[in-house]
């Protein structure tokens, strides 16, 4: 090293916490006026919204320390200057939101389904879970479970579907949907951009419609429609039904996000790999595969978070999912009018949910990015 | 076709929608032979060594790689791949595996290799290459020269007859020329049938057996190296030659 030149220390505040304040809060005076006026309406809103939802809330008994059975009961209702949210009405209907009408002396197979599905999705979202390769075992396999879990058959009590409701139905649609529509996107996506022409249009064919058309026409035409296209006597189930079309319209999504992937893929990988004497499945299983979806990352996410949300739409085809259990209680006449309640709790379980997703996705994208650096020269 | 030629290419014709990029071209490569190919951009070099392994297709004319046809047959096409390793100008490497993933993946799915089999071929590719200590680096942390003899080395684990070289060093600094060019003659020596094309007209002088050049998709002039620079026949072999040794 030569001596002219030794390193100093930085200028004073361009690091540390003042340094960050200044480079990011108060630039310069636009900048500032705006961290000023999001923070007074953050000192506003927030000790605001911790009290409803908390401090002064009711939760299982009211401020008379009456067990609250009725919404006359509940604090806001007796006190609307002090009274805060009453969450008697989910602690009531608690059963309803986790099971829908699922028969009591039947619900520990629900309750297993959920811990296995964690046991399924875990190992697969972690690469450094330990043992993780058995786990994956059960993780092909636990749809089968699940399936004559939840459904009955093999000695188990059967439980129709008519009889799910609340989180368990938002969960099978969300989880179903995402889970098949994934492979089904990659091959249609792989079909639209085939050599073969025949191949290739009806791919193209079958996304365009699907995407063209809402969802909620889907749902109906799984609903109404679907029967007619099948053999007498073939009756379907009305979840299964409406899994198909949550399912289809997904893998159009899915396909396109990751065509959109595809298309990133320089050239020279598929002329590498076909140099090497890959065949065209090994080269996209193994090369163009894995780094299209993890450009995709982000939009797959986005897609998957948006069907999640839109299982809701099942309540138009008579379907209860958590959203619809929620509108269930709120026509009950003895909880009438505490929409607040239900309406924050059911859209706060739909954020845990797609909060999750879009922070795992945060977490690929870091992890893929340090791994491999890919812009090399 | 005579006994020892492992590579022949017969009236090839070859367009790019109406551009007409290979004209009559004819060549016969013996075993264990080193061509160099030159000539200036657009020439239709790179294309020429592409139709050998199938990258690009032909549409007239014959092309006999290892007593196999190129045709639209696809298991023709598997095996002549199988016999033909390819590096190219921007190395091509997979950028989400490992540098001995890159180098095992062909061996351990085309030629169904057991894992630990592959490693340990790898390993001995890589010594090959001089760059053992780099086996589990990401090709991204990798200098552009050795991003490129890892590329080599990729081609070399399926133990090809041929090697095909597309301006191997032409993306490379300066610096970094050398080692990928030692390499090759490493290569050379060891007996290794070549075609490169190239630039680096020392490297042609040190290795090739015969020169190829190449102008607006012909072939213009063959002739072994110490003819070819010192008496050239063709004009247009003298201007070409004349523009990148002079300075």
């Amino acid at each position: 090293m030569n001596d002219l030149t030794e390193a100093r220390k930085p200028p004073v505040a361009t690091t540390g916490i003042l340094g960050w304040l200044r480079i990011n809060l108060f630039s310069n005076w636009v900048n500032s006026l705006v961290t000023l006026f999001v923070l007074y309406i953050l000192i506003q809103f927030i000790p605001w919204i911790l009290n409803w939802t908390i401090f002064a809330a009711d939760f299982k008994y009211n401020f008379n320390g009456e067990e609250i059975i009725n919404r006359e009961m509940c604090s806001r209702v007796l006190d609307p200057e002090n009274g805060g949210a009453c969450w008697a009405i989910i602690y009531v209907r608690f059963y309803q939101f986790m099971y829908g009408f699922y028969p009591r002396e039947e619900v520990w197979r629900v309750n297993l389904s959920y811990i296995m599905l964690a046991v399924a999705i875990v190992p697969l979202l972690f690469d450094k879970f330990p043992f993780r390769k058995h786990f994956l075992k059960f993780t092909y396999v636990f749809p089968i479970i699940a399936f004559f879990l939840l459904n009955g058959g093999l000695g188990l009590e059967p439980v129709s579907t008519n009889k799910w409701g609340g989180l368990l139905v938002t969960l099978v649609l969300g989880c179903t949907g995402i889970a098949l529509a994934f492979p089904l996107g990659i091959i249609l996506a792989l079909g639209r951009r085939s050599n073969l022409p025949v191949i290739s249009m009806m791919c193209t064919l079958f996304i365009e419609f699907i995407r063209g058309v809402p969802l909620i026409t889907l749902l109906f035409f799984g609903m109404v429609m679907l029967p007619l296209f099948l053999p007498e006597g073939i009756d379907m189930d009305g979840l299964a039904r409406v899994l198909v079309a949550v399912t289809l319209f997904q893998s159009a999504y899915m396909a396109e996000v990751i065509r959109g992937g595809l298309q990133a893929i320089p050239q020279g990988q598929y002329e590498a790999a076909r140099s090497i004497g890959l065949s065209y499945w090994q080269m996209n299983m193994k090369i163009v595969l894995p780094q299209a979806i993890r450009i995709s990352i982000p939009s797959i996410v986005n897609t998957s978070i948006g069907l999640f949300k839109d299982t809701t739409l099942v309540i138009i085809v008579g379907l209860l999912d958590l959203l619809g259990i929620g509108r269930g209680a709120l026509a009950d006449t003895t909880w009438l009018g505490l929409a607040y309640e239900v309406y924050f709790f059911v859209s706060l379980v739909f954020f845990i949910f797609t909060f999750a997703m879009s922070r795992y996705s945060l977490y690929l994208e870091k992890k893929l990015k340090t791994g491999i650096n890919m812009g090399a020269d | 076709m005579s006994e020892d030629s492992i590579i022949l290419l017969k009236n090839v014709n070859k367009w790019f929608g109406e551009f007409h990029v290979l004209k009559d071209v004819d060549l016969e490569v013996k075993k264990k032979e080193r061509i160099v190919v030159c000539g200036p951009s657009g020439s239709g070099k790179s294309t020429m060594i592409r139709c050998i392994n199938r990258l690009e297709e032909h549409q007239e004319g014959t092309i006999i790689v290892d007593g196999i046809e190129l045709t639209g047959n696809l298991k023709n096409i598997d095996s002549v791949r199988k016999e033909v390793g390819m590096v190219f100008q921007q190395f091509n490497l997979f950028p989400h595996l490992s540098v001995k993933e890159n180098i095992t993946l062909a061996p351990i799915w085309v030629k169904k290799m057991p894992k630990s089999e592959a490693e340990e071929l790898a390993m001995q590719q890589l010594e090959i290459v001089k760059i053992p200590e780099q086996a589990d680096k990401y090709p991204g942390q990798l200098s552009g020269g050795q991003q490129q003899r890892v590329a080599i080395a990729r081609s070399l684990a399926m133990k090809p007859n041929i090697m095909l070289f597309d301006e191997p060093t032409s993306a490379l600094d300066p610096e970094m020329i050398k080692e990928v060019l030692d390499v090759m003659i490493d290569l050379a020596e060891g007996g290794m049938t070549m075609i490169v094309v190239t630039h680096e007209m020392g490297f042609a002088k040190t290795v090739a057996d015969r020169m190829v050049f190449m102008d607006e998709g012909r072939i213009v002039e063959q002739a072994v190296p110490d003819k070819f620079f010192n008496n050239p026949e063709s004009d247009r072999t003298k201007l070409f030659l004349s523009q990148i040794l002079n300075h």
